[in-house]
């Protein structure tokens, strides 16, 4: 491997910093006594209580699960704390109200949110630790029927769909990971999109996590009823730790009939540096119900950050001629390792699912795809396209893939491409013959392999997406 | 032979130049001076190719003994993009994919680059767009070269038109020629002869490097020169690529063998 490559892979994190905001952290150790006090800090209902007490019994029969191509040490889950919440303050009224070290932080990370919100035309709800500090746009949102708040509030104030939804797609054991969440839960973003209404705007939620050594657990529910549209954007970067932190999050995606959920997320949350020490464990449980004829989920993600990324985005497709897509790029370096890919469930007739997923390894990382195609007896005529590509940076990097494939009906037609290449010296030497630098060429062949995907990304995203891969893979070449 | 006294553009002095500890190159001698164009034949294996990636600064080979000085600069100096950017061009032998990168924007991005580096005015990508088009025309490339990715899923002439595309419009100083007629067929040939004709003049040079006579039936070279072993062997005007054409490269042997009894 040349220096050129070899220097490319070598990138400080870039939105390393702790920012000081007066925090409650609960004390380490999970047992039923946290989550009563998790329920009773946010003034829960007695249901959601018992949904977290149940979660957590389940959550006590099962084991870590380790069938994932990813290595880690045990997880002491006594270790960690379960809450942490910036003390109560006065009720913010405006943004002007939020505190000046929070906007701060957003600055540092180039994402000014009021800016960001504003420019973009983008309602940012914003989760910092668990609590939601600020919620834009909400207003306006409001004026067509759409709910757009932390779950904590619809909890409070939209109790009946909250019941009616949280865990009908990923039930409370679904899996170690999502019943852990399932049971200690702080915040997360709730979305209601009511029958008929295109949301005016993309919705965007910016996640972070600031507490050092705080697991940090959201939970995610958007519903989209009949004939109803929305596209979800979220956004992730963590601060800079030594000790790695545990991030289990669950997303749920409920489309009714002639629904259309598009969910976009880029995250990049600290990796670890060059030599494996830190990083965050994204262990995420993201599922869509495509419960309606003629519905649609459809996952796009971006996967630069986390030492450890263990999420496969799913669709149920239940509904006759519902539609599921999985658009993916997960980009590692250094020591990162990444499992991710999709489920696409076919349980209703001429239900169609497309898979395009793009992996990217460089450094010393290890990239997998793992997806499941499975074609239930009911669903006649179901159409599947898988599409896996996988690039290599460098020759001490690693790439799988792990398609299963399931086909209980005979009418079903389901195809799987994948291919494997290399960054090679041949390309980077054909660019620099044309005047362009290491960097450069990186840049673009990277971005060209992941085209296909990054135009499924909302303009903005496209851009922060292209900029982030680049940033990711560039450094100082020389 | 042309007695040509314009300025030298390239002088390679005893050059050697090695692949992982194994030397292809041993002591290759070129001048080359503006106006010119030198053709370099030779069997496989001889050293072409690795003369043409030397030139063009390829990280894989080592130059171990000799010099490059390219208009008064020493090459050597130089990594491969200041190399592009000072106006060494290589067309490739197997011009490289790109898989997804638009050739428009593949095109504009090194045009640019060098323009910048050069002094000279960027375009964005409307203006680009004229420009790229009417040199299209040139090679006769259709326009949907602009929006297909690099070189993937390009026939072999079409990858070669390309390489000659980007000859024009990053108008090189010295062109290097790396088997750009392999895989053609006669109409190809001739159309990228007539581009490559066109893009010379009397301030730039161009070095072919070819197995066969029929590329210098459409691009005349001043000079001939025969590599072997790694050494240029021999050195004559046009019609040395037709006695090669005729006899073969084992008449060179006989050829030197009569030459060197003749002079003992």
């Amino acid at each position: 491997m040349s220096a050129a490559l070899q220097n490319l892979v070598n990138q400080p994190y870039k939105h390393g910093f702790v920012t000081n905001i007066e925090s409650y952290v609960a004390p380490k150790g999970l047992n039923e006594e946290t989550i009563r006090l998790i329920s009773a800090k946010k003034d829960e209902p007695e249901w959601l209580l018992n949904f977290r007490l149940e979660a957590f019994q389940k959550w006590l029969t099962m084991t870590e699960p380790h069938w994932q191509n990813v290595k880690f040490p045990k997880i002491d889950y006594q270790a960690i704390s379960y809450y942490a919440a910036p003390k109560p303050k006065n009720k913010l009224a405006s943004m002007d109200e939020v505190d000046p070290e929070l906007l701060r932080t957003f600055e540092k990370l180039g994402v000014p949110m009021h800016e960001r919100a504003a420019l973009a035309g983008v309602a940012v709800d914003v989760i910092f630790d668990s609590v939601s500090v600020a919620t834009t746009y909400k207003e306006k949102l409001a004026e067509v029927g759409i709910i757009f708040c932390s779950i904590s509030e619809a909890v409070h104030n939209h109790p009946e769909l909250v019941r009616q939804y949280l865990g009908s797609v990923v039930p409370v054991g679904d899996n170690f990971f999502a019943a852990l969440n399932s049971a200690v839960f702080t915040d997360g973003s709730f979305c209601y999109i009511p029958k008929g209404v295109k949301c005016p705007m993309d919705l965007s939620t910016y996640f972070r996590i600031n507490t050092q050594d705080s697991g940090q657990f959201e939970r995610t529910l958007i519903i989209a009823e009949e004939g109803a549209s929305v596209s979800y954007l979220e956004g992730c970067t963590a601060p800079q730790f030594d000790t790695n932190q545990l991030h289990a999050a669950v997303v749920e995606l409920v489309a009714l009939d002639h629904a259309d959920i598009k969910y976009s997320t880029v995250q990049n949350w600290y990796a670890g540096d060059e030599n494996g020490i830190g990083g965050i464990y994204n262990f995420v449980t993201k599922r869509g119900l495509a419960k309606g004829v003629n519905s649609r989920i459809s996952w796009t993600q971006v996967e630069t950050g986390s030492a450890i990324t263990w999420k496969y985005p799913s669709c149920i497709l239940r509904g006759d001629n519902s539609i599921g897509e999985f658009y993916s790029v997960a980009v590692t370096n250094h020591h990162q390792q990444a499992d991710t890919g999709t489920k696409m469930v076919h349980i209703g007739k001429n239900t169609r699912s497309t898979i395009i997923s793009k992996g990217i390894s460089a450094g010393k990382s290890n990239s997998s795809y793992r997806g499941l195609v499975r074609i239930a007896p009911t669903a006649e005529n179901a159409r599947n396209f898988s599409q896996c590509d996988s690039m290599l940076v460098g020759d001490q990097s690693g790439a799988h893939t792990f398609p299963y494939i399931q086909v209980r009906n005979n009418s079903a037609k389901v195809e799987h491409e994948a291919s494997t290449s290399k960054i090679g010296e041949d390309q980077l030497f054909y660019l620099a013959q044309r005047g362009i630098d290491a960097e450069e060429a990186v840049s673009m062949i990277v971005n060209g392999f992941c085209k296909e995907v990054f135009q499924q990304l909302p303009m903005e995203f496209a851009v922060e997406a292209t900029k982030l891969l680049s940033f990711k893979l560039e450094n100082s070449v020389g | 032979m042309n007695i040509n006294q314009n300025p030298i553009i390239l002088n390679v002095d005893n050059l050697h130049a090695s692949i992982q500890d194994t030397e292809i190159l041993k002591g290759i001698n070129l001048t080359v001076r503006s106006g010119e164009i030198h053709a370099i034949m030779g069997l496989n294996g001889s050293g072409k190719s690795t003369f043409a990636k030397v030139l063009a600064g390829h990280p894989d080979y080592h130059v171990t003994q000799g010099s490059i000085q390219y208009e008064q600069q020493d090459l050597l100096e130089l990594s491969a993009e200041e190399r592009a950017q000072a106006g060494v061009f290589l067309a490739f032998q197997y011009p490289i994919e790109i898989p997804g990168v638009a050739n428009s924007q593949f095109l504009r991005l090194a045009y640019n680059t060098v323009q910048a580096k050069r002094g000279k005015e960027e375009l964005d990508p409307l203006e680009f767009d004229d420009f790229v088009r009417e040199k299209m025309k040139l090679l006769e490339m259709k326009p949907d070269f602009l929006d297909r990715s690099v070189n993937e899923g390009f026939s072999g002439g079409e990858k070669k038109r390309n390489e000659i595309l980007q000859m024009a419009l990053l108008e090189p100083k010295l062109g290097i020629l790396d088997e750009t007629d392999s895989g053609l067929d006669i109409d190809a040939l001739k159309i990228v002869a007539k581009g490559v004709n066109h893009l010379h003049n009397t301030d730039n040079a161009i070095i072919l490097i070819t197995h066969y006579q029929r590329l210098l039936d459409h691009i005349v070279p001043d000079f001939v020169h025969v590599m072997e072993a790694g050494r240029i062997i021999k050195t004559g005007g046009k019609e040395l690529a037709l006695e090669l054409e005729t006899h073969g490269y084992d008449w060179i042997h006989n050829d030197q063998k009569r030459t060197v009894g003749a002079s003992t």
